[in-house]
C-alpha cells in the first residue's frame, strides 16, 4: 500500500472509530471506557528471564515459558509496552515475531489485512482499540515453515486500574505449520482494570495453525476480545481457549470464515465461571468454501454466583459442507446461572449439513452413587466427573498447560462437593 | 455372610419392602425370583445403600450393620454390585475405571480378566456411553471381578442379552462366584433372575420369591422356579412354601 493510501486509510479507520466510540456490543453488559488509564512506558528487556519473579510466575500460570525452552519465539507485552519480541535463532527465517507498530512500519502490505477481519466499527471496544490502543503482537510464520515448536507470547498488565488495548495479526503463510501459545494475565496484585484485544488471523492455502489461549484474569478484570479468522484453501484453524480463573466480566465471540476450499476450522473452549464472574463467550463458524468441516466443543462449569453463556453459531453459505456444535455446562451451585444457545444457519446451500448438541445439568447423582458403588468416595467420583467433562473439551495441550488445567480441575472438583 | 433382619425399605416415603429377612453364608448363591414391581432391585440397591431409600432394620456383614453406611464405605467393606442398568459416565472410560478400581482393590491379572469377558474393545470408549445390553452385563462383570467383592449382588445378568453373550456372562459369573477371594473366605452372592436362564451357570443353593414386598417362598431355586412357571408369582402368595 502507498503512503497516500495508508494515510487515507488510517483516516476513514479513525473517523469510522470515533463514530462508534457510544456503539454498545451486541453481547455482555456495557462498560464504561471513560474512566479507563493508560500505564507507564517500560523498557524493553535483553532476557525473559530478567522479570520479576513474580512476573514471571503470573505469566508461567498463562502457558508462558520464560526460560524459552522448546520455544521458537516469544513476544511479552507490560501494559502498553512491547518489551521483549523474539525469535530463537534455529527459527530465523521461519518465523517473524515482533510489535505491531514495528510490523505496520517495516510491511506497509499489511496495511490491507490491518481491520479487515474485525470492523473497526463494531463496538465501542473495536473503537476504543483503534483510537488508543498501543501495542499487540505480528506474528508471520513464513511460506512452506513447519515450526516444531511453539510460538508464545503473554500480555500482562501490573498496574491497578489500568487498561490494556492491543491489536494482534497472525499471518500463517502458504504450506506452513505452527503452533501458538498465548497468554493474557495480570500480576497478582493486581484485581481491577480492562483487557480489549482485536485479534485477526489469516490462514493461507495449505497452511496449519493452533492456537491455544489462556485468559487468567482477576476478580474486578473486565475483558472484550475481537477476533476474526479468514481460512484460505486447504487451510486449518484450532482454536483452544481456556478461561479458569474469577473475572468480574468477559466477552468474546470469535468468528472464522472457512473461505477457501476443503478449509477446517476446529474451536475447543474450556471455562470456569467462578465467583461473580460474568462470562458471554461462543464463536462462529461460516463455512463458505466447498468441502468446507467445522467443530465447535465447549466445556462450561459454573459455581458461586457466576452466570455463563455459552454461544455457539455455523453459517453454511455452500453445499457438501458439515460442521458441528457441541456445548455442555455443569452446573455445580444454586447460585450459578448458565445459558447455552447454539445456532444453525443455513444461507442457499440445500446440502449442508449442520448440527449441534446442547446440554446444561447438574453432576449426575446417579452417576456418582454408582462410582461410590466401586468404592470411590464421594469427593473423588465428582472429581472424576468433572475433570473428565472438562478434559474432553481440549485435546493436545502443550504440558505445562495440561499441568495446569489438571491442577485447577482437581481444587474446582474439590469445591464441587 | 450377609443377613437381613427385619428389613423394610421406603422410597420418597412408601413402602416398597417388608420385613425382608434372609442369610447368605460365604460360599452360598442365592437366587431372587419376584415379577415386575415386586421390589427386587430396590432390594439390591437398598442392601447397597444405593437409590435414596430408607431403610429400617439390619444389614449385616460378617456381623457388623452396614445399614447406616454409605456406598462407598460398603464397597470399601466388600460390597460389590452389577446393576441390571447403568449410567452412562462418558467422562471416565472403562479402563480408566478399571485401573482406578483394580488400584483400591489390590486386583492383579488385570489382562486376563478383561479378556475373559472380551472387553479388550470397550476400554477406551466411555464408561456405559453407547454400550449394547451384552456390553453393559460384560462391564458390570468385568468392574466386580476387578473389585474382588466378599459379598456380590448382581440384577438380571440376562435381561437384554442375547445368548452368545449369556455363555459369556454366565461363565463369568460362575468363575466370580466360585473363585475365592482368599481361600476361606469365600464370597456370597444375591443374583436377581427373571428368565432362570442364568441358573444354568450357577449352582444357585436357594431362592426366595418376592411378591409385593414381601419374601412369600423359600428353598430350592430350581424347585422355585417351576412352582413360578407353573403356578405363576401369585400362586406363590397363596402357596406360602417357605420352610
Amino acid at each position: 500500500m502507498s503512503n497516500h493510501g495508508i494515510e487515507e486509510k488510517k483516516s476513514k479507520l479513525q473517523n469510522k472509530a470515533r463514530q462508534a466510540l457510544d456503539k454498545k456490543a451486541a453481547y455482555g453488559s456495557d462498560l464504561d471506557l471513560s474512566s479507563e488509564v493508560s500505564t507507564v512506558e517500560e523498557a524493553p528487556l535483553e532476557s525473559l528471564k530478567n522479570l520479576d519473579r513474580r512476573i514471571r510466575e503470573a505469566s508461567l500460570l498463562a502457558g508462558m515459558n520464560t526460560a524459552e525452552k522448546e520455544r521458537s519465539g516469544s513476544y511479552f507485552q507490560k501494559g502498553d509496552s512491547a518489551i521483549y519480541a523474539r525469535v530463537q535463532d534455529a527459527y530465523e527465517g521461519k518465523v517473524e515475531i515482533m510489535c505491531i507498530e514495528d510490523a505496520l512500519q517495516e510491511y506497509p502490505w499489511l496495511w490491507d489485512y490491518w481491520w479487515s477481519m474485525v470492523p473497526v466499527d463494531m463496538d465501542k471496544y473495536t473503537a476504543a482499540v483503534e483510537l488508543w490502543g498501543k501495542g499487540g503482537y505480528f506474528m508471520r510464520i513464513l511460506p512452506g515453515a513447519r515450526l516444531d515448536q511453539p510460538i508464545q507470547s503473554c500480555l500482562l498488565l501490573d498496574e491497578a486500574g489500568a487498561s490494556q488495548r492491543v491489536h494482534n495479526i497472525i499471518l500463517a503463510e502458504e504450506g506452513s505449520e505452527a503452533q501458538i501459545i498465548t497468554g493474557c494475565t495480570v500480576s497478582p496484585e493486581v484485581k481491577q482494570g480492562s483487557h480489549l484485544g482485536v485479534s485477526e488471523f489469516f490462514i493461507k492455502k495449505g497452511a496449519h495453525l493452533t492456537f491455544t489461549m489462556v485468559h487468567n484474569w482477576a476478580e474486578d478484570f473486565d475483558v472484550r476480545a475481537r477476533t476474526g479468522v479468514k481460512v484460505e484453501e486447504d487451510a486449518t484453524f484450532v482454536n483452544n481457549y481456556l478461561l479458569l480463573k474469577p473475572v468480574r466480566s468477559i466477552q468474546a465471540y470469535p468468528r472464522c470464515v472457512l473461505e477457501g476450499d476443503r478449509s477446517r476450522s476446529r474451536f475447543n473452549t474450556i471455562v470456569y465461571g467462578q465467583e461473580n464472574s460474568e462470562l458471554d463467550l461462543g464463536s462462529v463458524i461460516e463455512l463458505n468454501g466447498q468441502g468446507t468441516r467445522g467443530e465447535s466443543i465447549s466445556r462450561a462449569l459454573s459455581t458461586d454466583g457466576s452466570r455463563v453463556m455459552m454461544r455457539g453459531r455455523l453459517k453454511a453459505r455452500s453445499n457438501d459442507v458439515q460442521a458441528h456444535l457441541e456445548c455442555r455446562g455443569m452446573l455445580l451451585s444454586k447460585e450459578s446461572e448458565m445459558n447455552a444457545v447454539p445456532e444453525l444457519w443455513v444461507e442457499g446451500a440445500p446440502q449442508a449439513d449442520l448440527s449441534h448438541e446442547a446440554a446444561v445439568g447438574p453432576v449426575s447423582e446417579e452417576v456418582v452413587e454408582y462410582l461410590m458403588s466401586r468404592g470411590f468416595n464421594k469427593d473423588e467420583a465428582v472429581s472424576v466427573v468433572v475433570q473428565g467433562f472438562m478434559q474432553a473439551g481440549i485435546q493436545g495441550l502443550p504440558e505445562a498447560l495440561e499441568n495446569l488445567l489438571r491442577q485447577t480441575l482437581s481444587s474446582m472438583s474439590e469445591e464441587a462437593v | 455372610m450377609l443377613q437381613l433382619r427385619d428389613v423394610t425399605v421406603k422410597v420418597e416415603g412408601e413402602v416398597i419392602l417388608k420385613n425382608i429377612n434372609l442369610v447368605i453364608p460365604r460360599g452360598e448363591t442365592h437366587i431372587l425370583l419376584g415379577p415386575n414391581g415386586s421390589g427386587k432391585t430396590t432390594l439390591l440397591k437398598a442392601i447397597m445403600g444405593m437409590g435414596g431409600a430408607e431403610v429400617e432394620g439390619e444389614i449385616l456383614l460378617d456381623g457388623q450393620n452396614i445399614a447406616d453406611l454409605s456406598v462407598d464405605e460398603r464397597a470399601r467393606l466388600g460390597m460389590g454390585i452389577a446393576l441390571q442398568k447403568s449410567p452412562a459416565v462418558p467422562e471416565i472410560s472403562l479402563q480408566e475405571i478399571l485401573q482406578i478400581t483394580g488400584e483400591k482393590h489390590g486386583t492383579d491379572e488385570m489382562e486376563e480378566k478383561i479378556e475373559s469377558l472380551n472387553c479388550g474393545y470397550l476400554l477406551e470408549r466411555g464408561l456405559n456411553e453407547n454400550f449394547s445390553g451384552g456390553e453393559m452385563k460384560r462391564s458390570e462383570l468385568l468392574q466386580l471381578l476387578v473389585q474382588d467383592p466378599k459379598v456380590v449382588l448382581v440384577d438380571e445378568p440376562e435381561s437384554g442379552v442375547d445368548l452368545d453373550n449369556i455363555v459369556i456372562i454366565g461363565e463369568a459369573l460362575k468363575r466370580l462366584l466360585k473363585s475365592p477371594r482368599e481361600i476361606e473366605k469365600k464370597r456370597a452372592a444375591l443374583v436377581i433372575t427373571h428368565t432362570g436362564h442364568i441358573m444354568d451357570y450357577l449352582n444357585a443353593d436357594r431362592g426366595y420369591v418376592l411378591v409385593r414386598g414381601s419374601i412369600t417362598c423359600a428353598g430350592n431355586p430350581r424347585d422355585l422356579f417351576e412352582e413360578v412357571n407353573q403356578n405363576g408369582f401369585e400362586g406363590c402368595l397363596e402357596c406360602q412354601i417357605t420352610e
